[in-house]
């Protein structure tokens, strides 16, 4: 008799289930970050911080503490948390619009004060949850329902600005379109954990993610889309943590 | 024996912070209270607390959302275009019921105004300023003793009802130094199993100032509208000074200008004038029935509004008398303080005449 036994499951953290559309990123990323929290053994000390967007439902179906910050503030709450509780994990969750648009501010400044939280980036290249329109990553050419006749100005590498800055630990780009890529990505997300809970400071992970809904276009072609966008966002280390 | 000192309001403010236990504070240069921001550069990491210069008034009162959020006494301060730009959060905060506590040291405005004395935001903090059906707890401390004692109590209110507590100040009391009783108070620390600290041995907690579901966020709404009533009915306070059965004008003035008009009654007094004052010590909850009770048991007596301002105040004092040919206003725009004499002419010229 075989006996059956379960080496694979759906990690405990995550409670509910996603809002997010069919074949976008974000569920891969957001399981991601909830199996390296559980391998890591940090259940019982994250706290997530939320940013504005297709985000923000994720207090819904995460069962760490979490609190929703104001659009493009997630950094600046974060800091709060995290230096009134120094010895727990934050983490920041946001998209482009978040933080390379409204919150810009606090990307630029928490990177640089070297704060010890750690930012996923997801960078879809378009604001998913206000039904698509221009990102301040979206890439020429592109076609948003408020760029009609493409996008204006060049999209912003928030990776290669904030390697400007001497005070961040670790900086690194990461896509999601194949196993291989999935697998680099999960490291990434360790690393950067690793980082904060060695007080290394500012640690900054960006995915270059999808929007099959307002791309319009099916899963399979937005992987190829996301493949496009690595020729202008490379995928790289942009600093390894010390 | 309690420790006596001459002080800034601004640095009254600050100190009376620490004493009720402040763990957090981040801030952003602005004059008339930057005296806020450097007092608790130097003395507050010396008491274990945090201090942070942010680098925006938005990105300073976020800092203090989070920590709020994290079950910490936390401040931030500003002035007047200070508090314009920390507005969103605050509204946030509202919704979120985390206790913290907000100093605004205003100034002459709109715009970049000046930076001299100004009451012209009392629509902004006592009536909103941010978005949605919020309130907070509002506290106008008229001299440098008062405004340490409030911002000492001003810990245990945000923390009792989980709701920030604004201190609403002017140039004049920020800048102004005076001798002061550091009086040594017990600021009581209360359990707030709400706060995030991981989840340790227990369920996770959610600080979420959302709901797409518009039955669920009315819920929300009501819970907060059930809290504000309660706070109407316990919280209110003023000060009363010579109303009685002979006062013919009753001035209602907060701040400054209620101490200005301390002035003028003693002033009138000698010219045979009977004045008093209702001085709102929280401008939310407004002093409403106290306010009422003389208008409607005494209908012969007049009230006079002062205010730094075009009338914002009156507003209130219009809905708890009832009748608008029994109230004057008298105020100053753009950082210009009434003196008392200009005041006291103005009651023998137009009011009392």
């Amino acid at each position: 008799m075989l006996k059956e036994e379960k080496i694979l499951s759906r990690p405990e953290i995550l409670t509910g289930k996603f809002s997010f559309c069919a074949g976008c990123h974000h569920g891969t990323i957001n399981k991601l970050i909830a199996e390296v929290i559980e391998s890591l053994n940090l259940r019982e000390e994250i706290i997530a911080v939320i940013g504005v967007g297709c985000c923000a439902t994720m207090y819904g179906f995460w069962g760490v503490d979490i609190i929703n910050a104001p659009h493009g503030r997630a950094q600046a709450v974060a800091t709060g948390l995290k230096r009134v509780h120094p010895d727990k994990i934050i983490f920041t969750y946001q998209g482009d619009g978040d933080l390379a648009g409204i919150g810009m501010h606090e990307a630029i400044h928490t990177s640089n004060r070297g704060e010890n939280i750690t930012t996923f980036f997801v960078n879809n290249g378009i604001y998913g949850m206000t039904g698509g329109q221009r990102a301040p990553t979206t890439l020429p050419g592109a076609k948003t329902s408020t760029t009609l006749s493409g996008s204006e100005g060049a999209p912003i590498k928030m990776c290669e600005l904030l390697e400007t800055l001497s005070a961040p630990a670790y900086i690194h780009r990461v896509a999601l379109f194949s196993p291989a890529e999935i697998i680099r990505a999960r490291k990434a997300i360790e690393k950067a954990l690793y980082a904060q809970m060695n007080n290394k400071g500012f640690s900054f992970i960006e995915f270059l993610s999808n929007c099959p809904t307002n791309w319009k276009m099916t899963p399979l072609e937005s992987l190829e889309y996301v493949k496009k966008m690595t020729e202008y966002f490379p995928l790289k280390v942009f600093r390894e943590p010390q | 024996m309690s420790e006596k000192k001459f002080m800034k309001g601004n640095e009254a403010i600050a100190e009376a912070a620490i004493r009720a236990g402040l763990n957090f504070y981040a801030g952003y240069p602005i004059t008339p209270a930057t005296e806020i921001l450097e007092y608790f550069a130097v003395h507050l990491p010396a008491k274990g607390g945090v201090f942070i210069q942010a680098a925006s008034e938005i990105e300073a009162i976020n800092m203090v959302y989070g920590a709020a959020a994290g079950g910490a006494r936390a401040m931030t301060s500003s002035s007047s275009p200070g508090m314009s730009l920390k507005m969103e959060c605050i509204s946030y905060i509202a919704l979120a019921e985390l206790p913290c506590v907000i100093v605004d040291i205003m100034r002459g405005g709109p715009g970049l105004g000046d930076i001299q004395p100004a009451q012209s935001d009392y629509f902004q903090i006592v009536k909103g300023g941010g978005h949605g059906d919020y309130r907070l707890i509002v506290f106008a401390p008229s001299t440098v003793q008062e405004a340490y004692d409030l911002t000492f109590e001003s810990y245990s209110l945000a923390d009792r009802w989980r709701i920030p507590v604004v201190i609403l100040g002017d140039g004049a009391l920020g800048q102004v130094k005076e001798g002061i009783e550091l009086r040594e108070k017990s600021s009581v620390l209360i359990e707030k199993p709400w706060a995030l600290s991981g989840a340790k041995g227990r369920k996770s907690n959610r600080i979420v100032p959302f709901n797409l579901e518009p039955l669920e966020l009315e819920k929300m709404n009501l819970a907060l509208q059930e809290k504000y009533r309660a706070i109407e009915k316990s919280e209110v306070c003023f000060e009363e000074v010579n109303i009685n059965f002979e006062t013919e004008l009753i001035i209602v003035a907060y701040g400054t200008c209620g101490r200005i008009a301390k002035s003028v009654i003693k002033m009138a007094a000698e010219n045979g004038l009977h004045i008093g004052l209702i001085r709102p010590i929280t401008l939310w909850p407004f002093p409403c029935d106290e306010i009422r009770y003389w208008a409607c048991n005494f209908p012969n007596k007049k009230f006079l509004v002062v205010e730094m301002s075009a009338g914002q105040m009156i507003e209130d004092v219009r809905l708890a008398v009832g009748d608008d040919k029994k109230i004057s206003f008298y105020g100053k725009m753009g950082g210009v303080v009434p003196t008392p004499e200009e005041i006291l002419e103005e009651i023998e010229r137009r009011v009392l005449c």
